[in-house]
């Protein structure tokens, strides 16, 4: 979808603000936010296309006033409802209805450490012939899909050349409507800094971004 | 780093106490109900806050100074190479390090959200997240850098790495002049995250 999110190129989001020696967490809330959502998504009940789709759909002004983890708050708040595991007036009120099952936890603190040595793989491992060859010139395709895409806006239209090729992964776009996983050849695709900016830019720099075979097509 | 802002504004360091209340809330709900376990989230970020950091990803810079075989490891398979110091997992499944040179100088960002190498850094700074950050190191690289501190020559090729699939990115700086005689520890000392997210250089020891 083309909000602002995908912000790639935009101007007038002010200076950089780079704080020294900053701590992890600004506030024990933020890290008790983070762990909520890695804990809730650990049940499988929602994955991480999804996940990121949620705060895309955050309306555009509360997404740029929001700090980052009052958006994963927002995230949590509206996936914890939308997967059944906590009802609108449960939310509301704060407290479990009186025929709420009691359930088991998805991820025990033994857990852990288990959970995040092994991640999740977004590879498959199923044989698909590339679409595509290293070398090869390629044109970003002009998508304007209405729900989760991992195309940015900046590159649509843009020709570029594939510079490696990354091996099968999940597609996003179709994951995170839990529509299927899609799997297919992902790319490094270099964009010359001259074909995504115009002549004002460097002749020397480029862009590289890891793109899908559906979102590729021959120039 | 000169170039540095202070700023000291930032709207999480005025952290309301609703944020604190409606977290708590909605953590007690969910623990009633049997569907989080607190021990899991103390676990979750202890691992974030006292274990999984920039450390991680500066003994892997230093193998790679002092280790040709390693280096080329690294840079052929990034994922094993960094698993054989024992770090990957959690967004560091699918791992591509970038070796920054004299005439190449490579930087990551994600424009789109916030993706960023868990395993070898840790989580991302404020500023990785920020839409100035975001929105600019596209368009804007050598702008950028300069707000780092970091001018970089014309004839210098900058590669930016957008993280808009799963691949998560590693820059592997320049090993600084006059450190022939450190050790792989003090090596990885002189590492900052900075320049593994190539926002600076590794600054020669004091």
């Amino acid at each position: 979808m083309n909000s602002v999110h995908d912000m790639g190129g935009m101007h007038g989001m002010g200076p950089l603000q780079i704080e020294k020696d900053e701590p992890v967490f600004h506030a024990p809330w933020e890290g008790r936010v983070f762990a909520l959502n890695l804990a809730t998504r650990a049940g499988k009940k929602w994955n991480i296309d999804a996940g990121r789709h949620e705060i895309e759909l955050l309306p555009a002004a509360d997404y740029l006033r929001m700090s980052y983890y009052e958006k994963w708050f927002a995230r949590l708040e509206k996936k914890v409802v939308k997967t059944g595991m906590v009802t609108e007036s449960e939310l509301a009120s704060g407290r479990p209805a009186p025929d709420s099952p009691k359930s088991t936890p998805p991820l025990t603190a033994d857990q852990v450490p288990g959970i995040l040595r092994t991640g999740a793989l977004a590879s498959r491992d199923v044989k698909i012939d590339p679409r595509f060859a290293v070398g090869q010139q390629v044109r970003a395709r002009n998508i304007n899909p209405i729900g989760h895409t991992r195309l940015p806006r900046y590159a649509r239209g843009k020709t570029g050349v594939i510079d490696r090729n990354h091996g099968v992964y999940v597609f996003p776009d179709t994951n995170a409507h839990f529509q299927g996983e899609n799997p297919q050849h992902v790319y490094s695709v270099r964009f010359t800094a001259r074909e995504l900016w115009g002549p004002g830019a460097s002749p020397r720099d480029s862009v590289y971004l890891d793109l899908w075979d559906n979102y590729l097509e021959p120039a | 780093m000169s170039g540095h802002h202070h700023h000291h504004d930032h709207d999480h360091q005025a952290v309301p106490s609703d944020p604190t209340l409606r977290v708590k809330a909605l953590e007690s709900l969910l623990v009633e109900k049997g569907l989080v376990d607190p021990a899991a989230l103390d676990a979750l970020i202890d691992t974030y806050e006292h274990k999984t950091g920039p450390r991680n990803g500066a003994k892997v810079v230093a193998r790679a100074w002092t280790d040709p075989a390693y280096k080329q490891r690294l840079l052929t398979d990034a994922t094993s190479a960094i698993a054989e110091l024992g770090f990957g997992g959690a967004q560091g499944e699918h791992m591509v390090a970038l070796e920054n040179t004299p005439a190449v100088h490579n930087l990551v960002v994600c424009t789109l959200c916030s993706c960023y190498p868990w395993s070898v850094l840790g989580l991302p700074p404020a500023w990785y997240k920020s839409a100035p950050y975001r929105s600019r190191a596209v368009i804007d690289p050598r702008g950028v850098l300069k707000e780092f501190g970091l001018s970089l020559a014309d004839d210098v090729e900058v590669r930016v790495w957008d993280s808009t699939a799963e691949l998560r990115y590693l820059v592997l700086p320049e090993r600084p002049p006059h450190t022939e005689n450190l050790t792989e520890d003090q090596l990885a000392a002189l590492v900052t995250r900075d320049a593994m997210v190539g926002v600076a250089k590794v600054p020669e020891p004091a």
